[in-house]
């Protein structure tokens, strides 16, 4: 299945009210699907190999840092079984807890925690996502 | 300054019970959670450990430390007691208002914080001299007159804007100083206190940020390239004054020989934080990686233990290491 993979992941990402890591997304230019933020809203199944990308909530806890939106999807042994890797969000200034969220998915699901960019993302993260996850995805499928 | 017509719709309101059980923005819920999990007093940091370290700093890097501190008590006061408070008549939810009120509260600790870190390193005579200093320093009296002014403006836009300036941004040459003792290993302590006080302001400028952009979205379009204007004219004049108080601050620590470069890294940093400012507003970054390169000690000072890894795809960091394969239960996650 993964050896007709398209260039590039499918990307499914979480982002809050704030949207600050919806607007990276946006940047990337690459085919996304975002996760439902309210417990109503109709729930998104993973259909093919994708990549994670998750904003780092909290204050330096290891609870907390990670959407219980994300955790619901994960919580799905059908969505955790296709994640390849992890990409998080989150800022310098909350200390160690800068991307968290990305570390503590990467350890849970076993795969790579590829790139942490800080709120929006500069233009510079934006192309070495955009380029890194083509390279890395194209050697490993 | 409240309008005539302000005053008369407040009076005229009836005044309303603040309801937690029915939030209208779940984002006020959020930021209240998180500022008061991260509630601190600077009484449990031990500073009087730092007393050894301090006896080793020369008296040059003793009386930029003071100075420092001083111009970021001043930001803090001001912070406290108009900057926050001045948003609560344009909060649009009650929720808003109290988290406004946190913010202004946890500003008055950080304010104090310096007066711990004063008298327990520095004798009376050499506390009143910072706070005289800080009093006649041009560039940073100017820093708070520029913020004020559009703090007693009439524009609530505006008044966010400045706002998320000073959270976000002005206080990182002031911040710069102890995390560069703590990435040589001195005044460790103190390190750890300014450390929960950058992770407070990283909260507050997040929330004003996001209050802000709210705000925005109610705006005409011509309203918003204004504000987006307003907003980039304002760091710029806020940080070619910032490039001003650095060289003065700064300088001559340089100039003793023991930290070539200083002064052009704290500029990096400012970069940087502006960036992030910008950044908080909803708006792109501003300068580029050629202006932002802030040394790697003084980023691992920010973000200590934090996984020095974050570009897997270039391979630059040496510490990445794929995570053990455990099997996932549903309860793992419940935390």
């Amino acid at each position: 299945m993964e050896t007709t993979t398209r260039l590039a992941p499918e990307l499914i990402y979480f982002s809050s009210a704030s949207g600050n890591t919806d607007r990276f997304v946006r940047k990337l230019g690459l085919p996304a699907r975002r996760l439902p933020l309210r417990a109503g809203d109709p729930p998104i199944a993973a259909e093919r190999p994708y990549v994670l990308i998750v904003p780092t909530y909290g204050g330096g806890s290891v609870t907390g840092a990670v959407p219980k939106q994300v955790i619901h999807f994960l919580n799905d042994p059908a969505n955790r079984s296709l994640i390849r890797g992890v990409i998080a969000a989150g800022n310098t200034n909350f200390g160690t807890a800068y991307g968290l969220a990305g570390q503590i998915v990467a350890t849970k699901c076993g795969v790579p925690h590829l790139y942490t960019f800080e709120l929006l993302g500069t233009d510079q993260d934006v192309a070495a996502v955009r380029n890194g996850l083509e390279q890395w995805w194209s050697r490993r499928s | 300054m409240r309008t005539v017509t302000h005053s008369l719709a407040d009076a005229l309101a009836t005044p309303e019970a603040i309801d937690w059980n029915r939030i209208q923005d779940s984002k006020d819920q959020e930021v209240w959670d998180r500022l008061t999990g991260n509630f601190w007093l600077p009484e449990r940091v031990p500073l009087s450990n730092d007393l050894a370290s301090w006896a080793s700093l020369s008296q040059a890097e003793q009386l930029l430390t003071n100075r420092v501190f001083a111009g970021l008590t001043l930001l803090d006061t001001i912070q406290g007691t108009i900057g926050a408070v001045c948003l609560i008549p344009d909060a649009i939810t009650p929720h808003e208002e109290a988290v406004y009120t946190n913010i202004a509260f946890m500003e008055s600790v950080h304010a104090k914080s310096y007066s711990s870190i004063f008298s327990t390193l520095c004798s009376s005579s050499e506390i009143d001299a910072a706070f005289a200093w800080s009093r006649q320093n041009t560039y940073l009296q100017r820093k708070a007159a520029i913020v004020l002014g559009h703090y007693r403006g009439d524009d609530p836009l505006a008044r966010k804007i400045a706002s998320v300036m000073l959270e976000s941004f002005l206080f990182y040459s002031g911040f710069y100083l102890p995390l560069y003792f703590a990435s040589r290993a001195v005044l460790t302590n103190t390190a750890d206190l300014i450390r929960l006080i950058i992770r407070d302001e990283a909260v507050h400028g997040y929330y004003i940020g996001y209050k802000f952009q709210r705000g925005l979205a109610e705006a005409s379009p011509a309203q918003v390239n204004n504000l987006k204007d307003f907003a980039i004219d304002l760091m710029l004049e806020l940080y070619a004054n910032e490039v001003e108080y650095t060289r003065a601050l700064y300088g001559p620590a340089e100039d003793s020989g023991r930290s070539p470069g200083l002064v052009q890294d704290v500029e990096r940093f400012l970069a940087y934080n502006a960036n992030k400012a910008l950044m908080n507003l909803g708006f792109e970054a501003v300068f580029g990686p050629d202006q932002t390169g802030v040394s790697a000690a003084i980023l691992a000072a920010l973000a200590p233990d934090a996984d020095e890894n974050h570009d897997f795809f270039s391979g630059s960091g040496s510490s990445y290491v794929i995570g053990h394969s455990v099997e996932t239960e549903d309860s793992d996650w419940d935390f």
